[in-house]
């Protein structure tokens, strides 16, 4: 592995029946819409999601718009509270051109606007009996983990922390139990806040990063979106090196506990 | 005369357990008992209880507003992104049956009264759709005798193309009404409880159905339960304490977020205003700085609630709040019956004093300039 290569030049994962090479996907619901374009393009993206309920077509400030024509579109069910719902979301996602990815989220808590998992593992084997490449936005949780999986899901999005909330990699030895309980891509979604902690969550072995608030809410919102993509690339690069041995804060121990055996 | 706790034989009543913490809890607030240092640990803390709001909206507060309006702007962009949603209100009707002492279309004020036929409730959708708005608040006075219940479900049906996102403000009614309205295509509803001081409710609504304070208190729970996504929330500030008021109205969306988990909640922020350009005799006037307060305490505690700025308030403070904690507003606003199209024009007056009158194109273009990004449809019909 030369360290010298983007990572994204020499690595690549797959979703459904799409190789994607960025790690890098943006939610787009809380940008300015004419951001977006400089936005994909300063952080390298592929996939951008967005808010079927934000279409407005053939109106005023339709953000499918907005959206470059090279990305592959991510419709989600927000606003779905049930598996029916979020079938509905995803059929006219579909009719209105978005292709048959489909990122299934159901929330029945206005608050935190944590997923349903029960609900969101229903959707998924709706979904995927008809056809849609599945990314379901859940909770870390081994079982759910498991029953999106023999589901049909093309990757699992448990959330770092609650949505919008920026604080970061909150539930990070829960995403470490999803990464070891499957082999499909784990996608980190909701929570990162900066550029370090996408970084962290790709140190782990996850497939990408999910990021919108973070981007959405920066000062500079084309810079903190290259920050995040070269984070995105340096975590993925580290993860690929393999982490080396860290040192505890007292170093080895001087005097082995095992010591007394060759005596 | 009739008490104000009371309610008539058709009124659907709920259990009053909520509403009882939510008045206990208001009766504690004592403004002069909050320091500087219990304003400074409420703005420490992720998540607010009940004494810290009151923390936040107490005297003791006033020093720390920029603060607040800092926080308060980063849990708006955490919660909403840039987003600001728009509306316009459309007044279908304005015959009244209530006699709140402070309202321009009460039922003893010699006013026009109307009430929009079909066809020109048509052309009022078509000239408000023409501005490209996708939501839309149906609005009557509160006379069900006039407006009946069918009535404002065929506006509703007639709306269904043309609009996303449909609401109501009318007068309250029970579930299974509720529900016919929720079927013929509003998915959200507000109610205003005015004060939640019972010596000034008592006071500011001799007679109607409004004098039943618990069976407005409950209007959006059994809103929710018919099946709307959503509810909205205010007092009418200045008719009592605001802060006291301010206080109760946050409780009060509490508790039904905490019934209903997954309801969007939204608050109003209604101030008094001139009816036909007198203000009265009223003593809790709320200044700008107190708005401001008040939206920021709102925005601290229910950090996920919208909250909603009418044309009550002037382009100059709409355009602040705006980047502060404000995530709805209305535009191209008409507040009397009729106002949306040139055929339908003047049929009565209006209800208060409009203090900003952009059109929708002139909103879009102010908000765009602010560095924010207008919503014109957040919602899928299901």
């Amino acid at each position: 592995m030369t360290t010298t290569a983007p990572a994204n030049q020499t690595d690549s994962f797959t979703l459904g029946p799409k190789t994607f090479h960025s790690r890098f996907i943006l939610g787009s619901g809380k940008f300015s819409l004419p951001l977006i374009k400089a936005v994909v393009a300063s952080g390298e993206a592929e996939i951008i999601t967005l808010a079927l309920r934000r279409a407005n077509p053939e109106g005023t400030e339709n953000i499918l718009d907005f959206i470059p024509p090279n990305v592959t579109l991510l419709p989600n069910t927000s606003g779905a509270r049930t598996a029916e719902e979020a079938m509905r979301i995803a059929e006219l996602a579909r009719a209105m051109g978005c292709g048959d990815f489909i990122k299934v989220e159901i929330i029945r808590d206005a608050r935190w606007l944590l997923p349903d998992n029960d609900e969101t593992i229903r959707a998924t084997k709706l979904l995927v009996a008809k056809g849609f490449v599945v990314l379901p936005y859940m909770y870390p949780d081994y079982y759910a983990t498991k029953a999106l999986e023999e589901a049909g899901a093309a990757a699992i999005m448990p959330l770092a922390a609650p949505i919008g909330s920026n604080r970061g990699l909150c539930t990070k030895p829960f995403i470490d139990i999803v990464l070891q309980s499957t082999n499909l891509p784990v996608i980190v979604d909701a929570g990162i806040g900066k550029p370090s902690e996408a970084c962290e969550a790709m140190e782990m072995g996850v497939s990408a990063i999910m990021c919108n608030t973070a981007i959405a809410t920066a000062g500079d919102v084309a810079q903190m979106c290259a920050a995040f993509k070269l984070a995105i690339q340096a975590g993925r690069l580290g993860y690929l090196a393999k982490t080396g041995r860290v040192l505890t804060q007292q170093g080895d121990a001087s005097s082995p506990l095992t010591g007394f055996l060759d005596n | 005369m009739k008490d104000i706790m009371s309610y008539t034989e058709q009124m659907d009543q709920l259990d009053p357990a909520r509403m009882n913490q939510v008045l206990a809890l208001k009766s504690e607030f004592n403004d002069a008992a909050f320091t500087a240092q219990d304003v400074e640990t409420a703005l420490t803390k992720t998540t607010l209880n009940a004494y810290d709001f009151m923390a936040l909206l107490s005297s003791a507060a006033g020093p720390y507003l920029e603060m607040m309006a800092h926080k308060a702007q980063t849990l708006t962009r955490a919660h909403f992104g840039n987003n600001i949603q728009l509306f316009t209100p459309l007044y279908i009707a304005n015959y009244c049956h209530n006699g709140c002492r402070y309202c321009g279309f009460n039922s003893q004020q010699a006013i026009p009264r109307a009430q929009l036929t079909k066809s020109e409730i048509q052309r009022e959708l078509e000239a408000i759709a023409a501005t490209g708005l996708q939501e839309i608040l149906f609005l009557t006075g509160e006379s069900e005798a006039h407006s009946s219940i069918d009535y404002i479900a065929s506006a509703l049906e007639l709306a269904k193309p043309y609009f996303a996102n449909i609401g109501i403000e009318i007068y309250p009614t029970n579930e299974a009404s509720y529900r016919i309205l929720h079927q013929a295509g509003a998915d959200f509803v507000t109610v205003f409880q005015e004060t939640y001081d019972l010596t000034a409710y008592e006071y500011y609504h001799p007679y109607g159905n409004k004098r039943s304070f618990p069976y407005r208190f409950y209007s959006q729970e059994r809103a929710l339960n018919a099946g709307f996504r959503g509810a909205g929330f205010a007092a009418l500030l200045g008719l009592s304490d605001f802060r006291h008021d301010a206080l109760a109205t946050g409780l009060h969306l509490q508790s039904v977020q905490t019934a209903f988990p997954e309801a969007e909640l939204s608050f109003s922020v209604p101030r008094l205003r001139p009816i036909n350009g007198e203000l009265g005799h009223f003593n809790h006037l709320v200044s700008d700085r107190d708005l401001v307060q008040i939206m920021c305490a709102y925005r601290l505690f229910m950090p996920h609630a919208h909250i909603t700025v009418s044309s009550r308030e002037s382009e100059s403070f709409r355009n602040a709040v705006m980047k502060i904690c404000a995530t709805k507003v209305s535009a191209g606003v008409q507040v009397d019956v009729g106002g949306h199209s040139a055929s339908n024009k003047h049929k009565s007056s209006d209800q208060f004093d409009i203090n900003d009158t952009r059109s929708v194109a002139q909103m879009h273009a102010d908000i765009v300039a602010q560095g924010l990004q207008v919503v014109y449809h957040d919602h899928i019909r299901l």
